[in-house]
């Protein structure tokens, strides 16, 4: 492993699967288990800089983190003194000299943690930067589908809607690629990315041509926050089109599943009675998201003296 | 016993055989003997566990004769240490192994840890940390294949496969059928395990 995890493609195919395999173990260790509470990384300090808003990736790093035993210090950009104007560089610095092992970063910008791991000295790890990546989702969503389905390889995977703002598809092209599963993107043709047709990945603009296929179905968020043209006619044309309903689902193989990696939009890409239906793995992806972040903690900061 | 061990001894002087495969089964033959006769009473209580990655395989082979001689199936698990080992940060991480614990549990029973080799005890150290996260056993005790000496903390086996006085430099390699294809024990010169 290397030192920091910025993108998908920091690990190989080793690398990759030894983070899900790691986490499996976990998992198994802390089954049914009343102190789910490992010493691994006591006297440890994982620092939690989060510059953009989140809930399921703040807690989940920071739940894995303290599973671990690491101190955590969690800091949001508001209410800091980002606020007076201080830079990305100096708030990691003065993380740094308290004493931090390791930054979990999220940022608007594409490329801030790249930036922050020339500057400090412990691992960096990407929760999320701007449209670039967000590695440890796709750790999560690659571990749900091994868990699921068995296996990764030649798996066919239907990432659905707003690739050209979503890290999440980033991250999941490259290391879904990496492990050996096929991958097909479906969007109107204003939300994939410019030269995507670089990308090792099929490309559709027509969900119901490719749902039966499909062994696993990854529906992205629309990010409003992230449109600022329009790209689409009205929520309800993308919804019928692009969104996943009951009777969209039905179309699907009887063992394929259904993911999101929240937060969801009920209604606008994925239809509530989807969302809720027993092929819908979203709430485990949750509760693997733990397993992995400890995962890839432990690999990052376990041996580093 | 000792007709295994001198023709490898003069085959080589950097490496011995201490144990070949039928004394590995004698020997285990023996400590699963003391198990039962240890135990008593209490051997539908008694859990094997056994510390990966060659203790694992030891326990299932132990519980195996203790079944075979007493007529009474015991409970074996494995227990994974390397999230409690206290060296990480000199050795590195490494891949993690199977914890599998029997259905019931270990709060209240006889919990015997088996291992291969003892040595520093850091392991057995590691392995009561991980027992304390994951229940209240009556007891606990401990079952080696091989005791090389040079303990480092106050731990001490209460079933013993063989003594062996060996010196920091040495290496005492345990083979096992299931991880190794064979089974044997041998000690090398060179760098200390």
């Amino acid at each position: 492993m290397k030192r920091h995890l910025l993108e998908s493609a920091d690990l190989d195919r080793d690398d990759a699967t030894l983070v899900l395999d790691t986490a499996a173990q976990i998992d198994q260790a802390l089954a049914g288990r009343e102190v789910k509470k490992l010493p691994t990384l006591r006297g440890r300090t994982v620092v939690n800089l989060f510059y953009e808003d989140s809930t399921r990736t703040r807690i989940s790093f920071e739940l894995a983190a303290k599973r671990l035993s690491a101190d955590v210090i969690n800091f949001s950009a508001k209410g800091s003194s980002v606020s007076k104007g201080e830079s990305l560089k100096d708030t990691a610095l003065t993380l740094e000299a308290m004493g931090s092992d390791a930054i979990v970063v999220r940022h608007g910008a594409s490329g801030a943690p790249h930036r922050l791991a020339g500057w400090v000295r412990g691992s960096v790890v990407n929760a999320g930067d701007g449209t670039h990546e967000h590695p440890t989702q796709a750790l999560l969503d690659a571990y749900t589908i091994r868990r699921r389905l068995g296996r990764l390889d030649g798996v066919r995977v239907t990432i659905v809607g707003d690739v050209l703002h979503s890290r999440v598809a980033r991250s999941n092209v490259w290391l879904l690629t990496t492990l050996g599963a096929e991958v097909t993107l479906v969007a109107p043709p204003t939300l994939l990315p410019v030269g995507v047709d670089s990308w090792p990945v099929a490309v559709s603009y027509d969900l119901d041509a490719v749902l039966p296929k499909a062994d696993a179905v990854m529906m992205l968020r629309v990010q409003a926050e992230r449109m600022n043209a329009s790209f689409f006619p009205s929520a309800r044309e993308y919804s019928r089109r692009y969104g996943l309903d009951a009777v969209r689902m039905a179309a699907l193989s009887d063992d394929a599943i259904v993911m999101h990696p929240g937060p969801m939009n009920r209604g606008m890409e994925i239809a509530a009675d989807v969302a809720d239906s027993v092929r819908s793995t979203i709430v485990e992806q949750v509760g693997n998201g733990v397993s992995v972040r400890m995962a890839v903690l432990y690999l990052l900061l376990g041996g580093n003296a | 016993m000792a007709g295994s061990r001198e023709p490898a001894a003069s085959r080589t002087s950097t490496a011995g055989v201490l144990l070949a495969p039928a004394d590995v089964a004698r020997v285990v033959d023996r400590m699963a003997h003391q198990l039962i006769e240890k135990a008593g009473d209490a051997l539908a209580d008694l859990v094997l566990i056994g510390i990966p990655t060659r203790g694992a395989p030891l326990a299932r082979r132990l519980a195996a004769r203790v079944a075979a001689f007493s007529g009474t199936a015991v409970d074996v698990g494995t227990v994974d240490i390397t999230l409690y080992r206290d060296d990480l940060r000199l050795r590195g991480v490494r891949a993690l192994e199977d914890t599998l614990l029997p259905a019931q549990g270990i709060d209240g029973r006889l919990v015997v840890l088996v291992d291969d080799v003892l040595f520093s005890g850091r392991s057995v150290r590691a392995a009561l940390d991980a027992l304390r996260d994951l229940g209240r056993p009556r007891a606990v005790q401990l079952a080696v294949l091989v005791d090389r000496g040079h303990r480092e903390l106050p731990i001490r086996a209460d079933y013993v496969g063989k003594n062996v006085p060996t010196s920091r430099a040495q290496t005492v390699r345990v083979h096992l059928a299931e991880t190794d294809g064979t089974d044997e024990v041998l000690v090398t010169e060179g760098e200390g395990r």
